[in-house]
């Protein structure tokens, strides 16, 4: 329950509910263990993206600078939405892949750990 | 016709006259609706007359001591300018600090201005309304001076220009900004928990330890005479942020639990701010003072401690985050200046790798994890910017929707995983950076939905410089955020290389050398 005192009506909107994305969501990605990109990435996109594009495009634009990239087991990897695991159809979109408004995607490497094995 | 002289009135008795025998109650408007906010959040006042007035300072003697510490403050600061006091710092790289705290700090000082001067409006005891104003008016003193003493920098080193344009636009201002906008917004007993006693008590040498020893350690005459001049103002803001709180908790008991609760929000937000500072102790500053995490085992575990021991006799407890900061002192700065390494091209001071004898200095000061989780990685970007590959992420970034830092501090116990926690409010998924920082959300979060986070707003269209034409066919939001923060392009960028160091070298050596 709210602790919030205020002296009059207190009403106001969320800066970032989805209808002031006209049409996109926003969706942030972090890949785990590789703490380098210092935090997590978010993107504005339509719903109808396909998931493919968030690994060939976005992921492989930023991650790709690190020298784990090249090394990943793609058969290996896992994936969380939030804290709960997920399959993510390369060929779906986010909606059908169950990805909403301000989900945040989690990318496990199994076997990589970052630079020197520091996490980063 | 003879006068009769009386005596001069002793310091308690002026005080008294000036202060508390000029106040009356109203009669035409009843009191609780002249002062309506200092009944809402809760807090029970039964006496204002048991308020002790921390120091006895009337006006006409405060004008007086401070007009005396302007003329010392600025003849200093004009021998310094005119005498080149610039090239007498120990390294270029410190102008990053001044470029980095101009940004981030005078502008919180004015905050505080506004902020002291609505609490002295809302105070019904004359004694707290007057020793509020005397505090606004003191950091609005802070806020120029601070603006004074860096702008003869200014005229010789790159972003500074537009520190004021930035701050409620640019992403890694963000942070102090919902500090204090989060603060303001609150009643008035909350402010002065806030602002008055976190972070002006508690945090407020981790804050004046990087800047004022920074800038005395580094030569820079300028801001460690600002510092100076702030000092005995600062030893007031102290005692009263204590007082505001002795004397919440002696009118009532039901006082305490509101109290704690901000005492654990507020020093949780006044840790999340500081990591920023700390990161200037440990990287920026060419000439350290100490580590942060010294600093945090002196100024927070050590006097923090024995302040909390004085407060636990009104039933108040350390803050709920006391152990994380202790586990984080090991790590924030570390992880604060990667974060900032990596966006070379979005902020208008430079960065850096440290030298390898100050790499070596980081190791020694932070046995258990430098080495471990940090080095390897400065050194990974220390060569592939050497080899022509400096790292640049292009990114937008997450951020907390409490402290609006980004989401880049990690899972406690585990230094090699990222902490996240989330909620969901009418629907919406809420992110955060920390337990704290989500309990602070849940107790409030028709205040915390509104937060302003830079990111978010660019990817909205609401961050495009003038002249955009968002109808344009090619239009894609956020896409010159450049231009929106009026960024300087030779202020960006890593620090080798840059105009500042270019410019610093030449000009000391023709002070130099014949």
């Amino acid at each position: 329950m709210t602790l919030l005192k205020t002296l009059a009506p207190y009403d106001f909107p969320s800066s970032d509910a989805v209808e002031n994305y006209k049409g996109r969501q926003l969706l942030y990605v972090n890949w785990e263990r590789h703490r380098m990109f210092s935090r997590p990435f978010v993107l504005a996109l339509p719903p109808e993206t396909p998931f493919a594009e968030i690994i060939d495009k976005h992921m492989t634009d930023c991650f790709s600078y690190h020298p784990d990239w090249a090394q990943i087991d793609w058969s290996a990897v896992r994936w969380l939405n939030g804290s709960q695991p997920f399959s993510p159809d390369r060929d779906k979109s986010l909606a059908d892949n169950g990805i909403g408004h301000k989900d945040l995607i989690r990318f496990i490497t199994p076997g990589l750990d970052g630079i020197a094995g520091s996490g980063y | 016709m003879d006068m009769k002289v009386s005596k001069k009135l002793g310091l308690k008795e002026r005080y008294t006259m000036m202060t508390r025998d000029l106040a009356w109650d109203t009669t035409f408007q009843p009191m609780d609706k002249v002062f309506p906010q200092v009944g809402y959040e809760g807090i029970k006042i039964h006496d204002w007359d048991q308020w002790e007035d921390p120091f006895r300072l009337t006006m006409d003697a405060y004008w007086k001591y401070q007009a005396e510490k302007e003329r010392k403050l600025y003849a200093i600061l004009d021998a310094f300018n005119q005498n080149n006091g610039h090239l007498s710092v120990t390294d270029a790289r410190y102008m990053n600090v001044l470029k980095l705290f101009l940004g981030s700090t005078p502008p919180l000082e004015l905050m505080a201005a506004r902020g002291f001067s609505m609490v002295a409006r809302q105070m019904v005891g004359a004694g707290p309304r007057v020793a509020c104003m005397m505090q606004s008016v003191d950091e609005y003193r802070h806020f120029q001076t601070q603006i004074h003493s860096i702008s003869n920098y200014n005229r010789f080193y790159n972003g500074m220009d537009e520190f004021a344009h930035q701050q409620s636009r640019m992403w890694y201002l963000s942070d102090g900004k919902s500090f204090f906008d989060d603060a303001i917004t609150a009643g008035p007993f909350e402010f002065m928990v806030a602002i008055g006693f976190a972070f002006e008590y508690v945090l407020t040498n981790i804050l004046f330890v990087p800047f004022i020893s920074g800038a005395a350690y580094n030569g820079d005459m300028a801001a460690m005479t600002v510092g100076f001049s702030a000092q005995s103002d600062e030893a007031r803001h102290m005692t009263l942020g204590l007082e505001c709180i002795k004397f919440m908790l002696e009118q009532d008991p039901d006082n305490l639990p509101i109290v704690q609760r901000w005492i654990d929000k507020w020093t949780w937000r006044g840790t999340r701010k500081l990591a920023s500072v700390g990161m200037m102790m440990d990287y920026m500053l060419p000439k350290r003072i100490m580590s942060f995490k010294e600093a945090w085992e002196i100024y927070f575990e050590q006097n923090g401690s024995a302040l909390f021991n004085d407060l636990a006799r009104y039933g108040v407890k350390v803050p709920k985050c006391f152990a994380q900061t202790i586990e984080e002192k090991e790590h924030i700065t570390h992880q604060s200046w990667i974060g900032f390494y990596m966006k070379p091209d979005a902020c208008p001071f430079h960065t850096w790798i440290p030298a390898p004898d100050e790499l070596d200095w980081l190791s020694e000061k932070y046995p258990n994890t430098f080495d471990k989780y940090y080095r390897p990685v400065l050194e990974h970007f220390d060569r592939q910017e050497k080899a022509g590959n400096r790292f640049n992420n292009k990114t937008q970034p997450m951020n907390c929707q409490v402290c609006v830092s980004t989401i880049k501090f990690n899972e406690p116990g585990d230094p090699m995983e990222m902490c996240f926690r989330e909620t969901v409010y009418k629907g919406e998924k809420f992110h955060f950076c920390s337990d704290h920082c989500k309990e602070i959300f849940e107790d409030e979060p028709e205040k915390y939905v509104q937060t302003f986070i830079s990111s978010h707003a660019a990817l909205q269209g609401k961050c495009e410089p003038e002249g955009t034409d968002i109808n344009a066919h090619d239009y894609r939001p956020g896409a010159r955020m450049h231009a929106y923060w009026r960024m300087d392009k030779r202020a960006t960028g890593d620090f080798n290389g840059s105009e500042d160091q270019k410019n610093f070298a030449e000009w000391r050596h023709q002070a130099t050398k014949n």
